[in-house]
Parts: structure tokens; C-alpha cells; sequence
């Protein structure tokens, strides 16, 4: 047994280095472990946009526009690590029923305060010269930026390393440590780890995880692919997605469904997200789904016809039934805590949530209420989602 | 004998084929790549990479590598190992032609 | 909605065998396939068949080729007649010039999907620039491989080649890349490549080769269960002695030098591990070309897509696991040829011609005594020829490793120690090592080296480091407008269509 930590934090992707990195600051020590490398999950396998633009008003944008400011101020100093960038989003409408819903969402969203401009026509087409002529006009926001997620979660894995946290790979937690109801460690190949508190950071495994703890934390798998194309000089100058893709987002259609957002990254690629299905953890291509984002991406900036795809992918959205992430203590299991569940927004939300979870872990009331994340907050009804735990294992294999 | 990609071949093979790179007319022999017409002229680079501007030509010569990506009529990002040279093609490359490396 | 402009058509094509590839392995398998009785459809990516090892002039140029320069064309020509007569026949469906972007597997069978090789560039004949699917219940992959790299200091400077890169332009175009060659690496394929050059009328200033000629010894008993093998080796030797070609062992290129062009090699002398060994430097100047080969990699994507179980090759490479019928763990998926060790081409087409037999479900031959010894024979050339252990001892903070986002190796070595980034496909992700036009193709090996660290396995990544760089779910570019044609699974009505 080694000595044990204030904190263990099972998970380096984003949510789990964020947490990792923010309780290193609130001086506690830390110990971070992960079943493989550091971002070798969801984290990788996405897309990282920093969204104001498509959220529900609500919890999920209060706790939005918290993260922004975290990575805006207290993580200023690292920006360039992480290739942030502040290029601001543009969602565009080509019908006029569109044109109108938008029109309606832009003036709630100016009610709660989100930096929100008009573009008419000839602004749309003077932000991205390339826009399909079909294009009626859009809205502008200025506060969407993006990150590369990977070096965030290498990185802050680093930082918390930095500040004392220790790092251990290839460590599948296998077990939780207990004295009587209360968690007290966990248990991996690597050996058992013990600690006040155990943070369940595992994203899309999260229920799996909370399922050996014996409660019940509903994160379901939601199938995302992405197209790249070859490198290209910039064409495509802001984060620029559909009108449609706002009802998208809070869908729990299982069918599959893709909206394009299309953006330029610095390394000249364009990346072509994101379709939204729910096949628990299929792997296999689906070639319904790369026709759809180019058939989408296409309609969006006809240019991109001609343009080779050099790669796709896909990952697994850790989604909650409500599509708001579960952040904090378990009550059910006395010193177990999560920070999962953010679907298609973890990378956005991770400072935020690390950063607020370190507050509560430290016993300081957080800047944020927690409540409407609580993790005990779903009904029995939802216990089902340790169904997936079986499809969950071969994947991890795989 | 089967399919290949000249719908018009010189009419003798001994015909040499004519091609315009970066507005220089240069002959190569029929049935030659790009890369090839190209490097028997003496340009050995005709790509500039995107980050650091440096030239690139052949490597792998068998349309692995993309090193040699080059515009031929028009179409952007063709690869010369496997292009064939044919007559009036007109070749663009991204790499400064008086800083052309010559063999 | 579908985008205006012309997007290829997408006839399907279906058979009972379907071939990837029309190299020695694909040609053989085709062959064996179709006269076992088999509907046989064969994608090739190049525009005539002959692979890597029987690249020849366009047959519209030299509609006749003599075989000069080749090896074992007598087999060519014989695969080739017999191929010819079955597409004659109806029985084989040629489809050159495309090349399979993806392969799926469905119930009982398999797709693949192609695109135009040389995409984009208006179509100047009768029909292979069109993409095709094809869909078959039983799939050979014979992909082939190309040269392994390893970089060194200036490997990215015009005018430095890959050996095969080198071979390949001789015998595609009867023309020569440059006038005086270096050529470098380790392994027999370096001989072909002086070879080659020096009956081609270049200047081969030297081959250097980093193991030395009694590496062999070990090994002889091998080498001489394939006496065609000694006769290369002789014929080699006369052509060296007559264009007084150097052959130095135990010796690296440590530096290519020039500014916009190779001018010129550094040279060393290594131990047994590869480290050079001090006051051995030397200079070659005068050098337009210098050709690298450290053995081949095998192209493993497609067989990897399709869940192909893999395992380490005796030179390091990922290769396919295959029966003694050349079946792969997944049911109807064939491999022959390179992706399943690299072992040259008379192996390739004895393992076509095993597994097109197989995949026709014709009489099944017996793992022959001929490949085993080839086999054999190809296990010991790579204990013989391995990647020198120390290798990335020889590289500066500012090598190039990635040559397409031209990622350096210090870059990489911050990566691995400071972020935890220990397999090729963490580097990937913080790096961009092996994320530009190639995928990793030419780099993948020598990141997972890196990976590793320059401990024990510096020279020897693992399988799943390895797998990790070799998965590249889009086998080649193709372009969205093309992809935009994708809808519904195209197997159900395929099934119903034949032709
Ligand atoms: C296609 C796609 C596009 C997306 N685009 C965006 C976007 O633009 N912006 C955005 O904000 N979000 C986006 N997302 C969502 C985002 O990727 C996720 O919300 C986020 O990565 C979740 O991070 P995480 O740390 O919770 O999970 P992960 O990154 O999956 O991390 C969980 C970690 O837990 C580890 N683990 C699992 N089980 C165990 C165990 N038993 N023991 C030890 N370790 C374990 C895993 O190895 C993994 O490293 C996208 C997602 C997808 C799929
Ligand atoms: C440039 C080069 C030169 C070589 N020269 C020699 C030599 O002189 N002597 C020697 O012993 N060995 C040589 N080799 C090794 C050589 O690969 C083998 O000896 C032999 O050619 C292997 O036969 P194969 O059928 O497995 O593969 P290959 O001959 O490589 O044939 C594979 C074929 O598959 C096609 N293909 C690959 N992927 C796709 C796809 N996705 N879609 C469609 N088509 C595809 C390729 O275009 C190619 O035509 C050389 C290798 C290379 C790369
Ligand atoms: S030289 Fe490598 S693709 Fe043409």
C-alpha cells in the first residue's frame, strides 16, 4: 500500500487532470490513475471547441460561462501549451424557418447575458468568405474558442505533477477499498492506493466505475464521428456549425444524426463534426455516418467537394439522460465523488469543473452551487445504465 | 493491353512528351511521371512545406510518402511519383523556382 | 442533398474472391483463384499489374518488356499470360488504377471501397478513374509494404530517397533520379538497388550496410535452403566488382549535407549496436542522391481495419497472423505476401498462389516445403540485417522525424518525457507526429522507436504501439465529394447485382 493522498483521482482525461491540477492547488496532495496514458480516452478522440453558442440556458451554460472565465484567468499563463485560441463562433442558417429560430434563440441567450451579434448576408460572407451562397445570415460569438484537447489533459497532468500530484499509468482500477460503507482507495494491478476522498473522473466509464462501488451513476456511450481533411491554407476562419445543430445537442434521439460544423484548426487541417448516435460502444465504421458529414460539410462550404479527407474518427460521449454531467460527492458512498458525464462538452467544462470540485474537495463552499449535478439526483429507473458495463469491458480491451 | 491513363499517346513512342512547369517548358520521354519528367530536368524540389517553407521533392517514389505533391492541370495535391507526364499537362509547384535545388 | 459537379459513378463490381492488390502475391492469388473456378475481382492501385518487385515501363510505351533488370520475370511473364487469359475469360475483373480507401466486413462477406489512385485529374481513358465498390464473401489482401525508415539529421533534403524509391523510378521510367548515389541502410535489397543504378549508368560512391557480412554466419544453413537466393548474391557480387562499387559494413550515413539539396553524405563506423565509433567520420561529396532502406514495412492498415489479428515479424514489423492457408483469425480474409512478413517475392507468390486457392475453396495445397525454406531463409536475413539497437543515438534534437508536420525528434523526446507520451499514438496526439498526409506511414516506425525510449526496446516497439500508428481508418485520401455519394449500406442492393 502506498502512503495515501488527500485526493486519488481515477482518470487522466480532461475532467480528471483538471481536477487533478485545481486540488493541487487548493494544497492538497494528489494522486492520479489512469488504466492507460494520459488522454487516451474520450479526450482524444474529440473535437476541442470551448462553446458559449450551443448550450441550454440553464445550469449547463452558468456552468459554461464559469469554465470560460477559468481558462480565460486562472489558466492565462498557459494558453500557448494548449494551442488555445479565441476564434469565435459563427452558426449559420440557410432556410428562413432557421433564420427565424435562430433569431429567437439569440435574443434568450442576450437575455442571460451570452456575447451574441447578428451577421445579415454580406457580414456572414465577410467572416467566412467560403460560405455556401445558400447561406441567409448567422450569428456571431465572439466567446466560443477552441483548445487542443489532448495537451490540455498532458499538460495539466503535468502541471499537478509539477505542484506534487503523482501520476500512475497503465493502473486499471479494479476494486474500491472500503471501511464499512465509507471508500477509502481503490485497488489495481498497480497495487491499492488509499485516500480521503476518490474522484471517479472515467468519463463514458463512469457508470462502470460507480457500478464496483455499488452505486448507481447513469453515463451512457453517444457515438461521435469526425472527418479531417488534408492541410490546407486557412479557409474556413471561425467554428461555423448549422442552425440545426442547437436542437441536435439536447436530442436523446438514437438515431443517427449530424449537423456540420465545420473549422479550420492551426495545423491547416478542417475538421468535419460531428455526428451524434447512440450504438453503445460500436466501433465499426459507419459509412452511413461519413456520408452524412460530408453530404452536411459540403452544403455548408461547397468548396469542400473537391478536398480530400485524409483520416476520421470517433469517440464516446459520456452523456447522463438529462445531458447535465454528474460533479461531486456521492452521498451513497461516503468519500466517492465524480466529475463525469459532460457528452459532447467535457473539454469546454473542465476547467470549471476541476477547478470546483477542488473548492469542495477542500471543504470550501464552491463558487458554483453544485445541486443541479448531484450525483444521486437520477431515479431508480435509471440504474440501467450498468447494462453497459458489459459491451463497456470488451471495448476496453479492444 | 489494358488500362492505363493516356486515352492519346504520342503517336510513336519515340514522340517525346511536352509539359509546362511553372511557365518553363520542359520534354520528357513518353510514359514518365511527373516526378520523373521533372527530376531528368534537373528540378528535384517543387513542393514547399507548410510550416517551416522547405523544399521537398521525390521519396518514396511509389505514392506513399505525399512529399512530392504537386498541382497538374489545375487539380491541387497530386502526387508526381504516379502521375503520368502527358502532353500540355501543366505542372504549379509551391517551391520558388530560382531556389530550386538542381541535380 | 447532393453537391453539383460529377461525382464519380459508383458501379459495384461483385465476385466470389475479391484481390487487393496486383503485385507477386495479388497476381498469383488471382491466378490460383480464378482457375480454381472462382469469380475473381483484382484492385490495384497501380495502372498495370507487376507490384513493387515487377514495376516496369507503361505497357502503352513498351507494349513488350524484355525483363532486363528483373528477377524471376520468367515467373511474371507466366502469372501475367495466365492472368491475361482469365480475364479474357470473364473470369478475372481487372480494376487498376483505383485504390481501396476502406474495407468493411458485413454479414458473410466483405466490401471495398476505392477511389481514383491518381484522383482529380481528369479522366484520360476508358474507365479505372471511376471508383468502383466491390463486394465479395472472400477477400485477399495483398497490399505489398514499402522501405522502412529511420531518420538521420538532413534525411529531409531533396535528392535523399528511399532505396526502393530509387529502384522503382529506374524501372518505371528507364531514367536515373541523379547521377551519384550513396546508398544506405541495412539489408540484401540495398544490392538490387546499387545494382540497378549502376547498370543504369549512375555512379555508386558507396553502399553502406550498419551490420556486418558475419552476422550471416549464424545463419548459413537458411540461406542455403534457397539457392536461388546464392545466385543473386553472385550475380550482385560481378556487377559491384565490375562498376567497382564499395560495399562498406558496419557503416552509417550520420549526416545527408546541403542547404536546398543533398550535396553530400558524413559517414561513420558503428559497433555492433550501431554506435558510431569515434575517428571513423568521413565526407562524400559530390552526392545528388543518397537512397535509405532499413527492410520494409508492410502495409497493414486494411487487414487491421477488418480486426486481422497481428503479431511482431522477426525484423520488428507488424505483420498479419495467417493458417497454413494463408486465412487470417477473421473468416473469408486471406493474406499473402508481404502483410504477412516480409520475405520477398518468390515467398509472395507462393503465398498467392496458396491463399487465392484457399479463398476459391479449391483443393487446398499444402504448406509446401518451398515456402518454408523461404521462410526460413527470410527470418535469417532479418536476424542478419536488424535496426541497430543505438540507432537514435545518432539523431540530433533537430532531426526531422515526421517529414510531413515536420516534427523534430527533440520535440518528440520532450513529448515521451515530459507528458508520459510513450506509444506512437500518444506522440501522435501531442505531437502531430504521423498526423500529416502519410499517416504515419514513413515515420510510424521510428516514433514508436521513440516512444520507447532509448532503452532495450529503442529498436524494437511493441505490437501496440506499432498497431497504434498503423490504424488509419481512410487507407487513402478520398475526396468528400465522393464520400457524399455514401447513404444507405450499398451491400443490400449489391448483393442481388452481379456482373
Ligand atoms: C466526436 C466528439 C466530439 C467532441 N467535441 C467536443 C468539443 O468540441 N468540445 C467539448 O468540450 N467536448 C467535446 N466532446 C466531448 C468530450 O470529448 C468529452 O466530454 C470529454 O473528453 C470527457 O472527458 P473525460 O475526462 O470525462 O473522459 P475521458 O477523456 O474518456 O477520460 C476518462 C479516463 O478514464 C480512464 N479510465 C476508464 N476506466 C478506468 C479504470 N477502470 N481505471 C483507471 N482509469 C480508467 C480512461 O483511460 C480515460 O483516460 C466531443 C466528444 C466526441 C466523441
Ligand atoms: C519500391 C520497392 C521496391 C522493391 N524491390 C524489390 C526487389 O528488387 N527485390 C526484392 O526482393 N524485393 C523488393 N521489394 C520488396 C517487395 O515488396 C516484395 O519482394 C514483393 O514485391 C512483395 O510482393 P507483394 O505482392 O506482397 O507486394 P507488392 O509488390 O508491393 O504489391 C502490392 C500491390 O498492392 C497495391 N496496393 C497496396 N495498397 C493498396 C490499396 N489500398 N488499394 C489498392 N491497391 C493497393 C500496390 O499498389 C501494389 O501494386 C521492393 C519493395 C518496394 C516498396
Ligand atoms: S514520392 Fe512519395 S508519394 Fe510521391
Amino acid at each position: 500500500m502506498t502512503p495515501a493522498s488527500d485526493v486519488l483521482v481515477i482518470g487522466a482525461g480532461v475532467i480528471g487532470a483538471a481536477t487533478a491540477y485545481f486540488a493541487t492547488q487548493q494544497g492538497l496532495t494528489v494522486t492520479v490513475l489512469d488504466k492507460g496514458l494520459p488522454a487516451s480516452g474520450t479526450s482524444s478522440s474529440c473535437e476541442g471547441n470551448i462553446l458559449v453558442s450551443d448550450k441550454e440556458l440553464g445550469p449547463e451554460l452558468e456552468l459554461t460561462r464559469y469554465s470560460l472565465g477559468v481558462w480565460h484567468n486562472d489558466l492565462a499563463e498557459y494558453k500557448k501549451l494548449w494551442e488555445f485560441e479565441a476564434k469565435g463562433g459563427i452558426i449559420v442558417a440557410s432556410r428562413e424557418s432557421s433564420l427565424a429560430s435562430l433569431h429567437r434563440v439569440m435574443s434568450a441567450q442576450s437575455g442571460y447575458g451570452v456575447d451574441v451579434e447578428e451577421l445579415d448576408r454580406e457580414a456572414l460572407r465577410e467572416a467566412e468568405p467560403h460560405i455556401s451562397p445558400e447561406a441567409l445570415g448567422g450569428a456571431s460569438y465572439r466567446e466560443d474558442c477552441q483548445v487542443q484537447p489532448m495537451l490540455v489533459a498532458a499538460h495539466l497532468v503535468r502541471l499537478a505533477r509539477q505542484a506534487g500530484a503523482r501520476f500512475v499509468a497503465d493502473a486499471p482500477v479494479t476494486g474500491f477499498l472500503r471501511d464499512g460503507d465509507r471508500v477509502t482507495g481503490v485497488s489495481s494491478p498497480r497495487g491499492d492506493f488509499s485516500a480521503g476522498a476518490v474522484v471517479n473522473c472515467t468519463g463514458t466509464w463512469a457508470g462502470e466505475l460507480a457500478a464496483m462501488a455499488g452505486v448507481s451513476v447513469p453515463v451512457l456511450p453517444r457515438r461521435g464521428f469526425v472527418m479531417v481533411t488534408e492541410p490546407l491554407p486557412p479557409m474556413v476562419h471561425h467554428k461555423v456549425y448549422a442552425a440545426e445543430y442547437i436542437d441536435n445537442v439536447g436530442s436523446s434521439d438514437a438515431g443517427l444524426q449530424a449537423s456540420p460544423v465545420v473549422e479550420g484548426t492551426p495545423s491547416g487541417t478542417i475538421l468535419i463534426g460531428s455526428t451524434r448516435e447512440r450504438v453503445g460502444f460500436d466501433r465499426t465504421v459507419s459509412t452511413e455516418a461519413l456520408g452524412l458529414l460530408a453530404r452536411n460539410a459540403v452544403s455548408l462550404f461547397p468548396f469542400l467537394e473537391r478536398i480530400k479527407a485524409i483520416r476520421h474518427y470517433h469517440g464516446f460521449r459520456p452523456y447522463c439522460p438529462d445531458h447535465l454531467p454528474v460533479i461531486g460527492h456521492d452521498d451513497r458512498a461516503p468519500g466517492l465523488w465524480h466529475a463525469a458525464g459532460h457528452e459532447g462538452a467535457g473539454i469546454g467544462l473542465s476547467a470549471g469543473t476541476g477547478k470546483l470540485l477542488a473548492q469542495a474537495l477542500a471543504g470550501q463552499s464552491p463558487d458554483l452551487d453544485l445541486t443541479p449535478f448531484a450525483p444521486a439526483r437520477f431515479g431508480e429507473e435509471f440504474s440501467g445504465a450498468s447494462t453497459t458495463v458489459t459491451e463497456h469491458t470488451e471495448e476496453a480491451t479492444a | 493491353m489494358n488500362a492505363h491513363h493516356n486515352a492519346s499517346p504520342p503517336s510513336s513512342a519515340e514522340d517525346a512528351v511536352t509539359l509546362t512547369v511553372d511557365g518553363r517548358v520542359l520534354t520528357a520521354a513518353p510514359g514518365q511521371s511527373v516526378g520523373a519528367a521533372l527530376a531528368t530536368n534537373g528540378i528535384t524540389a517543387w513542393r514547399s512545406t507548410r510550416k517551416n517553407g522547405r523544399p521537398r521533392g521525390l521519396f518514396c517514389g511509389i505514392g506513399v510518402c505525399f512529399d512530392c505533391l504537386v498541382e497538374v492541370d489545375d487539380v491541387p495535391n497530386q502526387r508526381a511519383c504516379l502521375v503520368e507526364a502527358c502532353d500540355g499537362m501543366q505542372i504549379i509547384g509551391t517551391y520558388p523556382q530560382n531556389e530550386r535545388g538542381q541535380a | 442533398m447532393s453537391p453539383a459537379g460529377n461525382r464519380p459513378g459508383n458501379d459495384g463490381v461483385n465476385a466470389d474472391v475479391a484481390v487487393v492488390g496486383a503485385g507477386p502475391a495479388g497476381l498469383a492469388a488471382a491466378v490460383a483463384a480464378a482457375e480454381a473456378g472462382a469469380a475473381v475481382a483484382v484492385v490495384d492501385a497501380g495502372s498495370q499489374p507487376g507490384g513493387q518487385f515487377w514495376r516496369h515501363r507503361p505497357e502503352t510505351i513498351v507494349p513488350e518488356p524484355d525483363g532486363r533488370g528483373h528477377h524471376g520475370w520468367r515467373t511474371y511473364v507466366d502469372l501475367r499470360s495466365r492472368f491475361d487469359a482469365a480475364r479474357a475469360a470473364g473470369r478475372i475483373t481487372y480494376l487498376p488504377g483505383l485504390q481501396v480507401w476502406m474495407a468493411q466486413n458485413y454479414d458473410g462477406g466483405f466490401t471495398l471501397r476505392t477511389t481514383p489512385t491518381v484522383a482529380g485529374v481528369p479522366p484520360r481513358d476508358n474507365g479505372s478513374s471511376v471508383a468502383r465498390t466491390v463486394v465479395a464473401p472472400r477477400l485477399v489482401l495483398c497490399p505489398g509494404g514499402y522501405d522502412r525508415q529511420l531518420p538521420v539529421p538532413g534525411w529531409e533534403l531533396p535528392g535523399a530517397m528511399a532505396a526502393g524509391g530509387i529502384q522503382a523510378f529506374i524501372k518505371g521510367n528507364a531514367a536515373l533520379p541523379g547521377k551519384r548515389f550513396v546508398i544506405a541502410g541495412t539489408g540484401p535489397f540495398l544490392l538490387p538497388v546499387a545494382a540497378g543504378v549502376a547498370e543504369a549508368g549512375g555512379q555508386v560512391l558507396a553502399v553502406l550496410e550498419s551490420s556486418s557480412g558475419s552476422a550471416w554466419l549464424p545463419h548459413l544453413r537458411a540461406a542455403a535452403g534457397v539457392p536461388g537466393k546464392a545466385l543473386e548474391g553472385a550475380e550482385y557480387a560481378s556487377i559491384f566488382a565490375r562498376h567497382r562499387i564499395p560495399y562498406r559494413q558496419r557503416s552509417i550515413v550520420t549526416e545527408v549535407l546541403g542547404t536546398n539539396h543533398v550535396t553530400g553524405v558524413r559517414t561513420a563506423k558503428v559497433d555492433s549496436v550501431g554506435r558510431v565509433r569515434p575517428g571513423t567520420e568521413r565526407i562524400y561529396q559530390g552526392v545528388d542522391v543518397v537512397g535509405f532502406g532499413w527492410g520494409f514495412t508492410p502495409q497493414m492498415e486494411l487487414p487491421l481495419s477488418l480486426g486481422a489479428e497481428t503479431r511482431l515479424d522477426a525484423d520488428g514489423s507488424l505483420v498479419g497472423v495467417v493458417d497454413e492457408h494463408q486465412q487470417s483469425s477473421v473468416r473469408g480474409l486471406y493474406l499473402a505476401g508481404e502483410v504477412t512478413g516480409v520475405g520477398g517475392a518468390s515467398l509472395a507468390v507462393l503465398e498467392g498462389l496458396a491463399a487465392g486457392t484457399a479463398a476459391a475453396r479449391g483443393r487446398a495445397l499444402s504448406s509446401s516445403k518451398t515456402m518454408w525454406r523461404h521462410r526460413k531463409f527470410a527470418q535469417a536475413m532479418h536476424k542478419a540485417h536488424p535496426i541497430p539497437p543505438s540507432w537514435q543515438e545518432w539523431l540530433t534534437p533537430d532531426t526531422a522525424v515526421c517529414r510531413c508536420e515536420e516534427v523534430t525528434a527533440g520535440q518528440i523526446a520532450d513529448a515521451r518525457d515530459l507528458l508520459d507520451a510513450r506509444d506512437a499514438r500518444s506522440l501522435k496526439s501531442f505531437t502531430r507526429a504521423g498526423m500529416g498526409w502519410c499517416q504515419g506511414r514513413v515515420c510510424g516506425f521510428a516514433t514508436a522507436c521513440l516512444g520507447e525510449g532509448t532503452g532495450n526496446q529503442g529498436a524494437a516497439p511493441s505490437v501496440g504501439s506499432l498497431a497504434g500508428s498503423a490504424k488509419r481508418p481512410l487507407a487513402a485520401p478520398v475526396a468528400i465529394g465522393e464520400l457524399t455519394a455514401l447513404a444507405e449500406p450499398a451491400e443490400t442492393n449489391l448483393q442481388t447485382k452481379k456482373n
